[in-house]
């Protein structure tokens, strides 16, 4: 094992100090060493998140942008500031073009009906992959059969690659709407996105990405990447879950009509006629969840206080060190071995269910995600119920790796 | 707990040699369960002659503890009257469901299932063949259920 060697080379990502910024992973399960190998699902909190919305709720809590009194003027204060953070995070360009939502669901939900819905026509077409998570899928179901427009699903390789050109290809003069994942839930596949964006905003085709599982493995800027809308979730990315970003261009959202009526969203109200609140809040109807999103900021002031490069280049060590090891297990299978990975390997082990697989390493104390991730395209394709997944964070340790080998190969014993 | 209580012996056996698998050209009912969390799928065929089950056999994919459970429960109810068959569905539902209840010796080999119960996410992976039973004999709470599902 040569991990151990690297690990103490100067200048290389302290694993250990890390570790105790996130009070969760001191605990034990059943008696072991928690392993917590399931941040794909949702990653654990640092203790600047969770002392943030403890502050929160403890001294400053009111309803926002109503109240003259005190404490309604710091909530105010500290959720706008949180939005700040965030147009920070993404590079955005104003706080205008960054909507909070309770998550990457509701944020491509709010596009497929806000700006999608009154757009399409019967014979257009909307674009995606055949990785994509159920939440980049249906929405654009529900609104093609609402509008008459039509979904084309662009092909993966038997490695889970999609290749630009094939997609490129299907970039037709019909297709409104390109929408695809940053990073595959289900098989960590990195897609070639500047490309993607680059070729359908030539085409004049708006652009959607699902980056919820990209915002925690590397640095995004939205202006870089020249997409129109730019999805992710809190809890994917160390903060809390109910809250999200649609980060959207200013010129779409000014055009497109509010998703939700009431509360924030309204500026004046008569029975004839209302009037809608300028950016972002013309798309935050009601009460919104206050706490998530000062969370949610304090999860970008971590991150901005760490060492990002080194933490991006520790994660990508640890995928290669899973990655080698579990190829060494006799019977074992990765799904998803794309050039370009993050984050995670979703695996199958010859005998051994996926849902066996995850009860023993839970008696180890290591946790994962078995299933179909969400994701039941990508299982059809690979013709399996369900996979393993073990999904990684900057917080994981080369020992934990050993461990999970070590389980599955006490799984395989058990099922030999 | 330990791993062993919810692997026993039986479990691993059925699993890796599940018993009746496979398709039964002389069914009367047949009924499909589904559990979408973990993508188990079950076709359960029953032959019912004079209100006996006189065969049922099962296909589909799944875990160890669906799969074992299908094997030992088709082993358990072949040749039992629909109402048997019911009533040890119901034993079944308690041993899986009630941490009180008392093994019955006259379970037989289907008291290996009682493990799954320190097992809450494992208990419906133990439980999908019975309702799918349950709907393939016609039962009234699962008859107007076209794939049963224990989601």
């Amino acid at each position: 094992m040569t991990h151990t060697a690297k690990a103490r080379e100067p200048g290389h990502f302290d694993v250990a100090a890390v570790r105790k910024d996130f009070p969760i992973l001191a605990r034990t399960v059943h008696g072991r060493p928690l392993a917590y190998l399931d941040s794909g699902a949702s990653a654990q909190r640092p203790a600047r998140v969770i002392d943030a919305v403890d502050d929160y709720e403890r001294r400053h809590h009111a309803n926002i942008h109503r109240g003259v009194h005190t404490l309604s003027q710091e909530a105010t204060g500290l959720y706008e500031s949180a939005r700040d953070r965030l147009v920070r995070f993404i590079n955005a360009r104003s706080r205008h073009e960054v909507l909070f939502v309770r998550g990457t669901t509701e944020a491509i939900n709010l596009v497929a009906q806000s700006y999608a819905r009154p757009s399409l026509k019967p014979g257009d077409e909307v674009l995606i992959t055949h990785l994509e998570h159920h939440a980049n899928i249906v929405p654009w179901q529900m609104v093609c059969g609402q509008t008459g427009a039509t979904l084309v699903v662009a092909p993966m390789d038997a490695r889970g690659e999609v290749h630009a050109e094939q997609v490129l290809e299907l970039m037709r003069p019909a297709t409104k709407i390109f929408a695809c994942a940053h990073v595959s839930n289900a098989l960590g596949t990195v897609l070639p996105v500047h490309r993607l964006i680059a070729g359908a905003k030539a085409r004049g085709i708006t652009t959607l990405l699902d980056g919820a599982q990209a915002v925690p493995h590397m640095a995004v800027d939205v202006q870089a990447l020249g997409v129109d809308f730019y999805a992710f979730s809190g809890h994917k990315m160390f903060g809390p879950t109910g809250i999200g970003v649609l980060y959207g261009r200013e010129a779409l959202l000014e055009r497109m009509p509010p998703w939700q009526g009431g509360g924030d969203m309204i500026l004046t109200v008569s029975f004839a006629k209302s009037t809608y609140n300028s950016l972002p809040h013309k798309f935050e109807a009601g009460t919104p969840n206050i706490s998530g999103a000062i969370g949610l900021g304090a999860a970008t002031d971590y991150l901005g206080a760490l060492d990002l490069a080194a933490a991006h280049a520790h994660e990508r060590e640890l995928l290669a060190y899973a990655t080698d090891v579990l190829s060494n297990i006799p019977g074992l299978r990765i799904i998803g071995t794309a050039a370009d990975k993050a984050g995670l390997v979703s695996f199958v082990v010859a005998g051994v269910h996926p849902h066996d697989l995850g009860t023993i390493l839970d008696q180890d104390g290591i946790a994962i995600r078995t299933g179909h991730h969400c994701a039941m395209p990508v299982m059809e394709f690979f013709k399996l119920p369900a996979t393993a997944r073990a999904s990684l964070s900057f917080y994981n340790t080369f020992d934990e790796i050993d461990r999970l080998a070590a389980s599955i190969e006490r799984a395989r014993t058990l099922f030999a | 707990m330990e791993l062993a209580e919810l692997y026993r012996d039986v479990i691993l056996d059925h699993n890796r040699n599940p018993r009746n698998f496979g398709p039964l050209s002389q069914a009367t009912a047949t009924a499909e369960g589904f559990n979408p969390l973990c993508g188990d799928r079950l076709t359960l065929r029953v032959a019912v002659a004079d209100d006996r089950i006189a065969d049922i056999r099962f296909e589909g994919e799944g875990c160890a503890i669906s799969t074992a459970s299908a094997s030992l429960m088709t082993e358990a109810v072949k040749g039992k009257t629909r109402a048997e068959a019911l009533a040890t569905f119901a034993v079944i539902h308690r041993l899986l469901t009630d941490d009180a209840a008392e093994v019955d010796e006259q379970l037989g080999k289907l008291a290996a299932l009682s493990g799954v119960r320190e097992y809450p996410a494992r208990v419906k992976c133990a439980s999908l063949c019975w309702h799918t039973l349950a709907s393939a004999l016609g039962s009234p709470e699962t008859r107007a259920v076209p794939a049963v599902s224990t989601e």
